[in-house]
């Protein structure tokens, strides 16, 4: 079963991720029994969907986190895709679905998830993190979550601080 | 000078620890190339041609003098005796080795420094004024808010990965000496009607292959709100710029093609659920970091020093120095002096370990132990006593440091190009110095006057030759190196870009095209005309005649367009 860190811990995942082919239509998409991700194109082709408590969406970099805007008091799981690591758009989406629109499920980073950012994806109110099948060893994925404390106190306001260090703080010059 | 609370210091702890466990994973064949390259370029590592390159941070410019003898013992200690100082005011060093350089960024923690996003997709270093504080010009001290912009875009979570580089500049001052429209935001301190402090902020310039002078998206920005503003900016930014072509990425690629109009709309809807929020600034945080900005302890002098006066009668030389080196001070008595990185045979903004050791000296001795870098690639001594120019100006020409031509075509800003740089079409630093080695003539290049010329060894634009009075870009044709020419960029408040002249060049041909350049402006220049101004007032026109005149590309040695 994979592995995902689930609240600075390392938990077995029964989630799956579904890809969506090219040229498919997500209407007609048939979703199995058992927990899947899906596109959100699929998510919002089949509402019936919603019903069933193992479907949970996945936004892509270019999707608007305002379209599951009415629904996410009920999701158990939204998941937000990288599909390199070094596409930054995701963390703008963790930023809204927790701020802007209120999101307090599980929020999943999935795709090209890396250690060496598992910190600004914390900071970002990620509190899932789904690196690829097989990308870490049990031990590896161990050592890995040092790195979510990579930075302590971080000077920004972010999910995970809400308030900038100037504000948590009483800062004096030396 | 801002100093370090523990939180900063921690910060820059944690960053060291975190980068030598990469490094650590990536020597070790855990980390593969492509994972790690984005990490050590935030960290201002670079692989270039000969070894890897890292770029060093100094915040807007400022030193203190432990920071410089810092510099100059890992310039001795992990490179071959020297640095580099960049355009954007920061320090390179061409030679460390890998291995090292967890251990050169430990250092460098140890004097309240870093190499943090110093290159990268991400918010570089904040750039300004280097005469902040001290210019006469100056309304609003530009330096609280630029490092108030620092923390805030350090480690910014949002915005560790954005689809290109990203780069903030401020300006307090009447006349713009930090480009800020050639920025992916400018920001100008304003006051508005009622008294109250704010920003005038300008978004989408920047230089590179597609060259565009920043607009105006807010006339007004009220100071507590400068980070929530900044921040629906970069949100907008992050989501919609353009990550499918890394040429048309960056935030002035998504302003111009939305237009300035729909680009400030989505800033405005945006920046209305942010406004307000934790990000606001308060008083207290503006003000604990204004302390450290406050004047130095200044002593009451007269406003001209005797001394001085008689020196700059009886001393030719050190008159000329005085004239381009040494700039007036908003307090009497005192100047600021630019100590010039220009000498003819060196490359434009390096500087060896014993010079910058040199440097700290004199700032230790003259100038409250503080030190500036220009984006000219020259330092400056912002607070020295008339009484002690002439020691300065002595000591400064032992040293090296004393080329009396701050301003002056010899003043050349240059990229490091093929000679280093693996991004480069041609070589940047041999053409400067046959610029350099054309006009030896003091005399001449006084009476040439104030001119800019700036040289970049591709379109990337490190050497800002579209601002360049004078540009010369390094193109590639057919695996040759060529030169391209503008005339007519400016910097400063009416930012321009320069205009082609034509065909490019070999590199045995440069300094003369210059000479023609420069000879045709004096033939057509008014009195006390500039050369820039000359140009702006009869064109392009003449000087294209001049330098091409009946002949086609195909007679004179020119590569086609």
């Amino acid at each position: 079963m994979a592995k995902l860190i689930k609240n600075q811990q390392i938990i077995d995942d029964a989630w799956q991720v579904m890809a969506l082919e090219a040229d498919t239509d997500p209407a007609g998409v048939a979703v199995p029994a058992g927990q899947w991700i899906v596109p959100l194109a699929v998510w919002q082709a089949q509402p019936a969907l919603a019903a069933r408590g193992d479907v949970a969406p996945l936004l892509d970099g270019a999707d608007d986190p305002a379209a599951l805007a009415d629904q996410l008091a009920a999701l158990p799981l939204v998941a937000v895709n990288f599909p390199k690591f070094v596409d930054g758009r995701g963390y703008s989406i963790a930023t809204l679905l927790r701020s802007r629109y209120g999101y307090t499920g599980e929020l999943r980073a999935v795709g090209d998830v890396l250690r060496d950012q598992f910190n600004a994806y914390f900071r970002c109110g990620f509190d899932a993190l789904s690196p690829a099948a097989g990308k870490y060893t049990d031990a590896q994925l161990a050592a890995a979550l040092a790195s979510l404390a990579d930075f302590t106190e971080p000077y920004q306001a972010s999910i995970a601080h809400r308030d900038p260090l100037f504000r948590r703080h009483q800062r004096v010059l030396p | 000078m801002y100093r370090y609370d523990a939180y900063d210091q921690k910060l820059v702890d944690e960053r060291v620890i975190q980068f030598a466990n990469q490094t650590e994973r990536y020597l070790a064949g855990e980390l593969s190339e492509d994972e790690y390259r984005p990490l050590r370029l935030q960290n201002g590592v670079y692989i270039q041609k000969h070894a890897p390159m890292l770029r060093i941070a100094v915040p807007y410019g400022n030193l203190r003098s432990d920071q410089v003898r810092k510099l100059a013992h890992i310039a001795r200690t992990y490179d071959k005796g020297y640095g580099h100082f960049s355009t954007r005011q920061n320090m390179q060093f061409n030679w460390p080795k890998l291995e090292t350089i967890p251990t050169i960024l430990g250092e460098l923690a140890t004097v309240q420094m870093h190499a943090i996003q110093t290159s990268g997709n991400c918010i570089r270093n904040v750039t300004s004024d280097p005469f902040a504080g001290v210019a006469a010009d100056e309304a609003i001290d530009p330096r609280p808010w630029c490092e108030i912009l620092r923390q805030w875009s350090t480690f910014h979570p949002e915005f560790a990965f954005l689809p290109r580089k990203f780069k903030i500049a401020v300006n307090g001052a009447k006349d713009d000496r930090a480009v800020i429209r050639a920025h992916d935001i400018g920001l100008e301190l304003v006051k508005n009607d009622a008294g109250e402090l704010g920003f005038r902020v300008f978004a989408g310039g920047g230089l590179g292959r597609t060259p565009i002078i920043g607009q105006e998206i807010s006339p007004f920005v009220a100071w507590p709100h400068l980070l929530t503003y900044c921040e629906a900016i970069l949100r907008v930014y992050n989501r919609f710029g353009r990550r499918d072509n890394m040429y048309k990425a960056r935030i002035k690629i998504l302003v111009k093609a939305l237009g300035v109009e729909a680009f400030r709309e989505q800033v405005e809807s945006e920046w209305a659920h942010l406004k307000d929020g934790p990000a606001t600034l308060t008083q207290a945080e503006v003000d604990r970091i204004a302390t450290c900005f406050v004047d130095p302890a200044y002593a009451d002098l007269p406003a001209t020093d005797a001394g001085y006066s008689a020196a700059l009668a009886e001393n030719k030389p050190f008159a000329a120095w005085a004239k381009r080196n040494v700039r007036a001070h908003k307090r009497p008595g005192y100047a600021s002096v630019v100590l010039s990185l220009k000498k003819t045979g060196i490359a434009p903004g390096d500087i060896t370990d014993v010079q910058l050791d040199t440097v700290a000296d004199f700032a230790d001795r003259f100038s409250f132990g503080e030190v500036r870098v220009t984006h000219e690639q020259n330092v400056v001594l912002a607070d020295v006593r008339q009484s002690d120019l002439f020691e300065l100006w002595q000591a400064a020409r032992d040293a090296g440091l004393a080329t009396p031509n701050i301003g002056l075509l010899t003043d050349i800003i240059c990229c490091p190009g093929g000679d280093f740089c693996n991004l480069a079409n041609a070589k940047s630093i041999p053409i400067a110095e046959s610029v350099q080695r054309r006009f030896d003539d003091l005399d001449y290049l006084h009476d040439i006057g104030e001119i800019e010329l700036n040289i970049s060894g591709c379109m990337n634009a490190c050497g800002h030759h579209h601002v360049g009075h004078i540009g010369i870009l390094g193109v590639d044709k057919n695996n040759e190196e060529w030169y391209q020419i503008t005339i007519g960029g400016r910097q400063g408040n009416d930012a321009g870009l320069g205009k082609v002249i034509g065909p490019s060049f070999a590199a045995a041909d440069v300094p003369d095209v210059i000479e023609t350049l420069i000879e045709t402006y004096i033939a057509h220049r008014h009195e006390d005309e500039l050369f820039i101004d000359t140009v702006h007032r009869i064109g392009v026109e003449p000087f294209k005649q001049a330098v091409y005149g009946d002949k086609t590309p195909a007679q004179r040695k020119v590569a086609n367009g």
